[in-house]
């Protein structure tokens, strides 16, 4: 048993070159995307390719985006922990660390967009409860210190097992000790924690929820065609669910290759997690045909307009693209048996992801470049500060994984140790070892 | 206290734009120069809206001359997260530009499409720069800008006053005497995207009425 919680420990034990190189690029990749921001606060947003009536374009995509995939964590950690799916343990951690993240690199990105981000602070000194940004700001500051928290709680015990390990450096002792917060293992303490990480799991859930449907609200609470709409709550709750897990499919291969976590993750999560992707996947498709037949059916000149920018004109490229990516391909791969392997849902995450990015664009801007009064035909072209901003946030999210994974055991040690117990008291002696990874 | 409106009598303009042009004087709106302005980055306070109807020869064209539209019910004030855009107390949609934090929500939510951002720091040509308004304050880049309906100079909008074809009329709805209040009720009163409910300020009165 010691042997195989080994490859728990070397991230943290011992250091490659492959994390060298993989802070190194992704460090490069965001100096760029710094030049690239500085250029912008510089100048202004006039270097992107935002103009009038295209006010908003890939920042804020971005940031529905990330918000979107932060709902991994919430998804796995605390929807399969209320539900006691044993399969859960080994990859909570690793869900509820894109949780944070993302929620970051979605903040971050709100900033991004600003025109003074310098006076970000009137938000607390004249903030008005009457604008759904605001709704926006309070309910990801509790996600965050909610999420936070929630990644904190169950990093006790293994914080005590760190500090207790030999060979560990003086500053990591240091920290583990006080993370840790004297944790020695008492029934009494072990009560506690179940109890809190109880509490915690229940209440992520509605402000998880409450999070993308405010964010969905910034759009459908203005009169703006194809915006103002009664499903966007519910349907943007969804869409953020389904990137969310695609994103932790992804994560989790990487994980798996780059710590040999074979162990741990296995083809049985990559499967599980398919299948859950695939209900989303009708999910997704349902509420997106019922917005679409709505609006379609109700034949409103300023709707039309823009529904006909999406399904025929300028933006069809890209509405059927999403369609391709976030429903047919996942549908196809995910509902054989023989596809949904590790490959075919990694695969299907990764066109998911660019599905769901291509379907908040086409919720931004298509809207803003029909309005309803005359005006010169609008085109909205992002410059290479916006690519740039994207990728640099995509390399924050992954630098901040990658340190992240170095200090703390990206997989939960105590957890997996006593769904190992749970499992052994249930499952006669003889199959103990297969079912301990499941 | 008043409640300013204004009415547009489309009969009588001719959409010879001095109202755009006398409103980018009075309130010091910056030259966006040709690139800018093809990216739809010119800043216009007023501007005439056309739309052409029909095809050749069946064509029939409209000129709308478009202010902001002063909502009583104002979509934009509603969504702005710190209370930069307000209605002063006469009924004015007016913006703090020491407050905007340039997030543009209440751009995207403008029914009207009547608000500007700043995409670059203003820029006037040599020598232009010495024409300004030292009543309007010059705005800093970042944030967004709009029609006051010339609250420095009431009751006369430089629009207004500019109008070669007395088509502009400004004044106290809440006035039932007064020459916009009582044009406001004519047969041929108007006003854009009614429906929205926003509750516009800005009349027109419809042609070949």
């Amino acid at each position: 048993m010691d042997d195989r919680e080994s490859v728990l420990f070397r991230p943290i034990e011992a250091t490659g070159r492959g994390f060298y190189l993989t802070v190194g690029l992704l460090t490069l990749i965001i100096a760029w995307a710094a030049y690239a921001y500085s250029r912008q606060l510089a100048t202004g947003l006039g270097v992107t390719g935002l103009n009038r009536p295209v006010y908003w374009g890939v920042y804020i995509t971005n940031f529905v985006f990330f918000i979107g995939i932060s709902h991994a964590g919430t998804l796995v950690s605390a929807i399969l922990r209320v539900f006691d799916a044993e399969w859960r343990r080994p990859i909570t951690r690793a869900a509820e660390a894109i949780t944070v993240f993302a929620l970051i690199l979605g903040t971050g990105n709100i900033m991004i967009d600003m025109g003074r981000p310098d006076r970000l602070l009137e938000f607390l000194r004249h903030g008005r409860l009457q604008s759904p940004l605001v709704w926006d700001v309070i309910s990801v500051t509790i996600y965050l210190t909610a999420s936070i928290t929630y990644l904190y709680l169950p990093l006790i015990p293994d914080m005590a097992i760190l500090r207790d390990r030999p060979g560990l450096s003086q500053w990591r002792r240091r920290l583990y000790t006080k993370l840790s917060l004297g944790w020695t293992g008492t029934e009494e303490q072990k009560h506690r924690l179940e109890r809190l990480i109880g509490i915690m799991a229940v209440l992520i859930i509605p402000i998880a929820v409450t999070v993308h449907t405010v964010v969905s609200w910034v759009f459908a609470m203005t009169v703006q065609p194809m915006w103002h709409s009664t499903i966007f709550g519910p349907y943007f709750v969804i869409g953020a669910i389904f990137s969310g897990i695609a994103t932790l499919i992804i994560v989790m291969v990487i994980l798996r290759r780059a710590f040999n976590l074979y162990d741990y993750i296995t083809e049985k999560h990559f499967s599980n997690l398919g299948l859950l992707l695939l209900i989303f996947a009708f999910l997704w498709a349902y509420f997106t045909f019922s917005e679409y037949l709505t609006e379609f059916y109700g034949n409103e000149p300023a709707g039309m307009r823009v529904l006909f920018a999406k399904l025929t004109e300028e933006f069809s490229p890209l509405f059927w693209a999403m369609w391709l990516f976030n429903f047919i391909i996942p549908f196809i791969v995910l509902s054989n048996r023989r596809t949904r392997t590790v490959t075919g849902t990694v695969i299907t995450s990764l066109l998911i992801n660019v599905g769901m990015w291509i379907e908040r664009y086409n919720i931004v801007v298509p809207t803003l470049t029909r309005p309803r009064l005359p005006s010169p035909v609008a085109a909205y072209l992002p410059t290479w500060v916006e690519w740039s901003l994207l990728i640099g946030s995509l390399a924050m999210f992954a630098l901040l994984y990658v340190l992240f994974s170095k200090i703390f055991p990206i997989v939960s040690i105590w957890e997996v140790r006593e769904g190992e117990e749970i499992a052994a008291m249930h499952v006669p002696a003889a199959h103990v070892e297969e079912a301990g990874a499941d | 206290m008043p409640r300013w409106g204004m009415v547009i009598d489309l009969d009588r303009c001719v959409a010879c734009q001095a109202c755009t042009a006398a409103c980018r004087a009075e309130n010091n709106v910056a030259f966006a120069g040709p690139e800018s302005s093809e990216l739809g980055r010119a800043i216009f306070w007023h501007e005439v809206l056309s739309e052409v109807e029909g095809e050749y020869p069946n064509v029939r064209g409209t000129f709308i001359p478009r202010p902001c539209m002063h909502c009583d019910n104002p979509p934009c004030v509603r969504v702005c997260p710190v209370g930069a855009t307000y209605q002063n107390e006469e009924g004015l949609v007016l913006q703090r530009y020491e407050r905007c934090i340039g997030c543009r929500y209440c751009m995207v939510a403008c029914p009207y499409a009547v608000r500007y951002f700043n995409w670059y720091t203003p820029e006037w040509p040599e020598g232009m720069d010495r024409y300004r308004n030292p009543d309007v304050p010059v705005r800093p880049k970042g944030i967004v800008e709009k029609c006051t309906f010339c609250s420095h100079r009431l009751p006369v909008p430089a629009c207004n006053q500019a109008c070669p074809g007395n088509a502009r009329f400004f004044g106290d709805l809440d006035d039932p005497d007064s020459v916009v209040s009582q044009l406001a009720r004519g047969p041929r009163a108007f006003r854009l995207l009614e429906d929205l409910g926003t509750e516009p300020k800005v009349y027109y009165l419809r042609e070949g009425a």
